[in-house]
């Protein structure tokens, strides 16, 4: 096992480079000091990776290492009066070392410099490979500690990546990677597009439409052992799914019957049922977080807009109003939020639409923004953007003051899909 | 001054460590991800090679000089407004030649490509893609051809003919595709 990791590792480097575009005033600052003990090779600097993860949330300025007063690796080493005096209240201490039952011990603290007190202290074991993942762990617990909400930072997105090959052809990627771009997985490769991923509920399986057949079909396809099943394949348009909470159905859009209507397709049973009936485009279904509706995008009133209905069926409901162009939904977990697409005036921004208030906020000033999808803790919003290269992702804070770049090495990426927690 | 007892973060990690460890044994075992493999040129991918050859000159019908501007393929690409499938009187008479072809050649099939450009979202423009290739489908079963010679696929804002970002990209990418 120790062996396939190893050689498994050398693929796995970040293709997405983050970078934090615009932060915000009054972000809270935080020493992360060195894990280490001295001399050691450090194999992942966990340190290095909280800190990342911290400051990419906007919430958060970690400390240059240079200014550190010292660089204690336990508890009792530290000296509370140096840390008092750069004015550092919030403290990460920790060790990694040689585990006995597995390969690494982590140890690590949060202290309270003000009062002198330990906030957090946790001990845990990992494999060499897990390194990666107990750093973002240690994130979520000190995130959730200092601002009361559970850290999203040890989840993963799916995205699709487009290469162009020589002349014209190019080649479409499915991928999976850590929130940072580390430990890429290609989940599958195709000379013909690839869409619309999107993550089963319990984080196993991805649905997606691909194009492989010379016509968009939707596939279920399991992350682990890569098996993957045809779910709908009708003729004409087979996009947009969508999980419902309980992992069990997908409402999705289908033009059998002539025009783009929502289905909702249960898995085991392959029992399809029509959710909509209009001669307009019926597309981009949501599922609501209580399971009980479906937002979508229609334009039956002439241009798209936001609609919503019940997953029982019945008559829609027009949502939106403001702007010649709303689509694309996509409810935030605790109901109370859709992301969308919102265009006016030529350019195509992220948005929130506040179900209670009716209230449009738009997050993002540039031009080409689409594919909304928010973090499982709904405190951030990834997207895509066009940068120079072409397609790239980009994330926001919900209220739009936080934005980072996050753009591929080489060629484009697009529609990420924010994955769920993973504990 | 206030000591925690030291916790342990282990059932998490252990949970996690399962699924890890099958994604890493499934990738070394097959060597990487699943890949589809090419059959053959797309629709688009003949088009275009025809075009670089000089023109659609198979039998097929050929341009009426409303080719806008592309000049080769001529009128086997119609191109539409944004956010509209009506059929633009310029290429009425481009359908009308398909549409007495396809009569005249009970054998045939035609597929009509429907693209759009890349404003908006992804999963909308399928939509608007299927709905220009069904405009152009129309035209040509009301003009005698039979509906089971045309068949109509969406490529949505996926491939675009022009890579630009501007109007005169999307113009050209607002498209329905006749290949035959």
């Amino acid at each position: 096992m120790f062996l396939a990791f190893l050689a498994w590792h050398p693929t796995a480097q970040a293709v997405l480079k983050i970078k934090i575009t615009q932060g915000v005033a009054g972000a809270l600052p935080i020493a992360i000091a060195p894990f280490d003990p001295p001399g050691s090779q450090p194999t992942v600097d966990i340190a290095a990776i909280v800190a990342a993860d911290l400051e990419s949330s906007g919430g958060f300025v970690p400390m240059p290492r240079a200014d550190m007063p010292s660089q204690p690796h336990g508890f009792s080493e530290i000296n509370f009066a140096d840390w008092r005096r750069v004015g550092m209240d919030n403290l990460v201490i920790g060790t990694l070392r040689p585990g006995i039952e597995t390969d690494y011990q982590v140890e690590f603290w949060l202290v309270d410099v003000y009062k002198g007190a330990q906030l957090l202290a946790y001990k845990v074991p990992a494999k060499a490979a897990q390194l990666r993942l107990v750093a973002h762990q240690i994130s979520d617990a000190i995130y959730e500690k200092l601002t009361g909400v559970k850290g999203a930072f040890a989840t993963r997105i799916a995205y699709v990546t487009v290469q162009s090959r020589s002349g014209q052809s190019k080649i479409y990627g499915l991928q999976v990677a850590d929130i940072d771009g580390e430990n890429v997985q290609t989940l599958l490769t195709s000379p013909q597009p690839l869409m619309s991923p999107a993550w089963s509920p319990d984080g196993r399986r991805l649905a997606y439409v691909s194009f492989e057949g010379r016509s968009s079909t939707i596939y279920v396809q399991d992350l682990a052992s890569g098996h993957r099943d045809k779910v709908a394949a009708e003729t004409g348009i087979n996009s947009a799914p969508a999980w419902s909470p309980d992992g069990r159905r997908l409402a999705l859009t289908l033009s059998r019957d002539g025009d783009p209507e929502i289905y909702v397709l249960t898995l085991a049973s392959r029992q399809l049922r029509r959710i909509t009936n209009d001669p307009a485009i019926d597309t981009e279904p949501s599922w609501s977080p209580d399971g009980t509706r479906l937002a979508f995008t229609s334009d039956r009133g002439g241009g798209p807009q936001i609609y919503e209905v019940s997953v029982s069926g019945g008559h829609p409901r027009r949502l939106t109003h403001k702007g010649n162009y709303n689509a694309r939904p996509r409810y935030s977990s605790d109901g109370k939020l859709l992301a969308i697409v919102h265009g006016d005036g030529g350019s195509y921004r992220i948005g929130t639409y506040d179900m209670e208030t009716e209230r449009l906020a738009i997050l993002t000033n540039t031009r080409l923004d689409e594919s909304p999808s928010f973090a499982p803790n709904d405190s951030m919003i990834i997207y895509t953007t066009v940068g120079p290269q072409g397609t790239e992702l980009a994330a926001t804070s919900i209220d739009g003051r936080v934005k980072q770049r996050l753009a591929l090495l080489r060629g484009e990426v697009r529609e990420p899909a924010w994955g769920p927690f993973r504990y | 001054m206030q000591t925690m007892n030291m916790r342990m973060l282990i059932l998490a990690l252990s949970a996690l460590a399962v699924a890890g460890c099958q994604t890493v044994d499934e990738l070394s075992k097959e060597g990487g991800a699943a890949t589809v493999e090419d059959q053959g040129l797309s629709p688009a991918e003949m088009e275009a090679m025809d075009a670089q050859a000089g023109g659609a000159n198979k039998g097929y019908p050929s341009a009426d000089g409303s080719d806008g501007g592309r000049g080769g393929d001529g009128a086997r690409v119609i191109y539409f407004e944004y956010d509209s499938d009506e059929i633009r009187p310029e290429f009425r008479s481009a359908i009308e030649a398909h549409a007495a072809y396809i009569t005249s050649h009970p054998d045939t099939v035609v597929t009509l490509e429907g693209h759009a450009d890349e404003r908006g979202s992804r999963e909308y423009n399928l939509a608007l893609g299927e709905r220009r290739a069904l405009a152009v489908r129309k035209q040509i079963t009301l003009l005698g051809g039979s509906a089971s010679q045309v068949r109509t696929v969406s490529y949505g804002e996926e491939h675009p003919d022009s890579p630009g970002h501007d109007e005169s990209a999307y113009s050209l990418n607002r498209r329905v595709v006749i290949s035959y």
